[in-house]
């Protein structure tokens, strides 16, 4: 149970790195990346997973 | 005629001695020479805070130059003439994506610039993102730069949502100088504009998103004004979605305390990739953004010199110098030198001078012409507040409206350069005649015959015999010899 970043479409703004309460997020090569054993979809944290709640780009953040 | 004390001069590359030989040979033959009074409407303590910023104060910008770093990418809300694939569409132009940079970066940055444009006076954090919601960084390089360079104007861009949350920290930081982008007073109308914004760990849509933005964004206006901390407001004009609601916005923004009201024209283009954009939603012309602007003069001062500038630009407003300060042309190691800034800043002092008993003389002038002719008049300038442009150099012009009761700066309209290596482009005129839409003259240090004669057939006039003086002393001249006073006509 994780999500993932679609990196042709990052833009890198880093927002999702900062709302995250996992810290599974992290640059790679220019874009951020979802470190999926760290990832719990912000399950007990929120209602909705953050990253993809404030990624600016549609269909970015998504279930992996 | 005065003295001609030219600024070009002292674009880089410039030694602090040629400035100096400036100042020496040049001088000051005004009487009222050294008085910087401030504009009567403005209590001494604001004049003292605008007076070296380009984007506060207008005359201002004619001396000062800003800079913004790209150190904050990450945004709390979507609005629909942004997408964030190319930066914020308002302030990029099309395919151009900014260079993000670190606080350290851009520490670097900012010490390269000012030791080599010495009239930076501000640097600003507007985006690529928001300021307040990306804060960790728009701090981080807060601190860094002044702490390297005291004297430096601090000042950031915010869309308000995060803004609450950091106004005692930007108290503490001695920043002066917050810009709001206010789009809406009536969340009905904002619906139309934000699709989501991000708040309290969730998204939201709808009219709930535009009242939670309200709401944050009035908060936000009056915690800045209670602190004495400037406050601008940015509108973005659509046409058909908020271009009559926002003379409420002007007069709401106003009653809780900001300073300065700046609309500015939505630019839409699909190949920005916009919900505007791609929707066809057009953008207000040149006349109806002045129509708008000239029904809100009396709440809020009103800016009408906003060049909605890159997240990243350097230089003047109306100049963007940022391409020459990319992180691969800055030096590893730089060290701050204060001296040709300081020296810049002797210069201003005397030509400011002058240019305030030269505005107030040009007031005199054409007062006393028999008319009540109120015309348009474009001017040609590189800065400093002269007419010293070639026509086919300008990448825009400055527009004064002139009338028996005085010279007021209007608006910028900006152009495709008409010449090009020297050889005027055709195509580019008809772009120049159409942006020239109200003026009855323009106003620069030299013309071809080619351009001036089909201007002259499109109706408006082209002259260089005010090349190189003050635009106010230059356009009261011409307003003079165009509308002579009775006395004048029956001598």
């Amino acid at each position: 149970m994780a999500y993932k970043i679609v990196a042709s479409q990052c833009t890198a703004c880093g927002a999702c790195e900062f709302e995250c309460p996992n810290a599974a997020i992290s640059t790679k090569r220019g874009v951020y990346v979802i470190d999926a054993a760290l990832c719990t979809e912000c399950e007990g944290h929120f209602k909705s997973p953050q990253c993809a709640a404030v990624c600016p780009v549609a269909d970015t953040c998504v279930p992996a | 005629m005065a003295q001609v004390i030219s600024l070009d001069s002292l674009m880089i590359p410039v030694s602090t001695d040629t400035m100096r030989q400036q100042l020496e040979s040049g001088g000051c033959s005004s009487s009222s020479c050294g008085s910087s009074d401030g504009p009567a409407d403005m209590a001494p303590e604001v004049w003292a805070k605008v007076k070296d910023h380009p984007c506060y104060s207008e005359e201002a910008h004619h001396y000062f130059a800003r800079m913004h770093v790209a150190v904050a990418p990450a945004c709390n809300i979507q609005c629909n003439y942004c997408n964030r694939k190319y930066d914020c569409a308002n302030e990029s132009r099309p395919g151009v994506v900014s260079e993000k940079l670190t606080p350290e970066q851009a520490l670097r940055k900012v010490v390269t610039v000012a030791n080599e444009v010495p009239q930076l006076s501000v640097l600003g954090i507007a985006g690529p993102g928001d300021a307040c919601y990306d804060w960790k960084r728009t701090k981080a390089t807060f601190d860094l730069v002044a702490k390297e360079i005291p004297d430096i104007k601090l000042c950031l861009s915010t869309n308000g949502l995060a803004l609450p949350d950091h106004v005692d920290e930007i108290a503490d930081m001695n920043i002066d100088h917050v810009t709001i982008t206010i789009n809406m007073v009536d969340p009905q109308v904002g619906t139309g504009i934000y699709p989501w914004i991000f708040y309290n760990h969730r998204r939201w849509t709808g009219l709930e998103a535009a009242k939670i933005l309200h709401e944050r964004q009035m908060q936000g206006l009056e915690m800045l004004a209670a602190r004495n901390i400037l406050v601008k407001v940015n509108s973005v004009m659509i046409p058909g979605v908020n271009d009559e609601h926002l003379v409420e916005v002007n007069k709401v923004v106003k009653a809780k305390g900001a300073f300065l009201h700046n609309v500015m024209p939505l630019i839409s283009d699909p190949a920005h990739g916009t919900y505007f954009g791609l929707n066809g939603q057009r953008g207000p012309r040149a006349m109806e953004l002045k129509a708008l602007q000239d029904k809100l003069s009396d709440g809020t001062k009103l800016m009408r010199h906003c060049r909605q500038c890159r997240a990243d630009a350097v230089g003047l407003l109306g100049e963007d110098r940022g391409q020459e300060f990319t992180m691969d042309q800055l030096a590893e190691e730089i060290s701050y030198d204060p001296s040709k800034r300081a020296a810049y800043r002797e210069i201003v002092a005397e030509n400011r001078g002058e240019h305030v008993a030269q505005k107030a003389a040009a007031a005199e002038v054409v007062a006393e012409s028999d008319t009540d002719a109120t015309v348009l008049v474009a001017v040609a300038t590189k800065g400093g507040g002269r007419i010293n442009q070639h026509f086919g150099h300008a990448t825009e012009f400055q527009v004064y409206e002139v009338s028996p009761s005085g010279i007021g700066f209007v608006g910028h309209r900006k152009v495709d350069q008409y010449c090009q290596g020297g050889w005027g482009e055709d195509a580019t005129l008809d772009g120049v005649l159409a942006v020239l839409e109200g003026v009855t003259i323009v106003l620069c240090a030299k013309v071809g015959d080619c351009p001036k004669d089909s201007l002259a057939a499109a109706g408006i006039q082209v002259s260089h015999d005010y090349a190189y003086d003050w635009i106010e002393s230059g356009i009261a001249a011409w307003y003079a010899a165009a509308y002579p006073s009775a006395a004048r006509l029956s001598a």
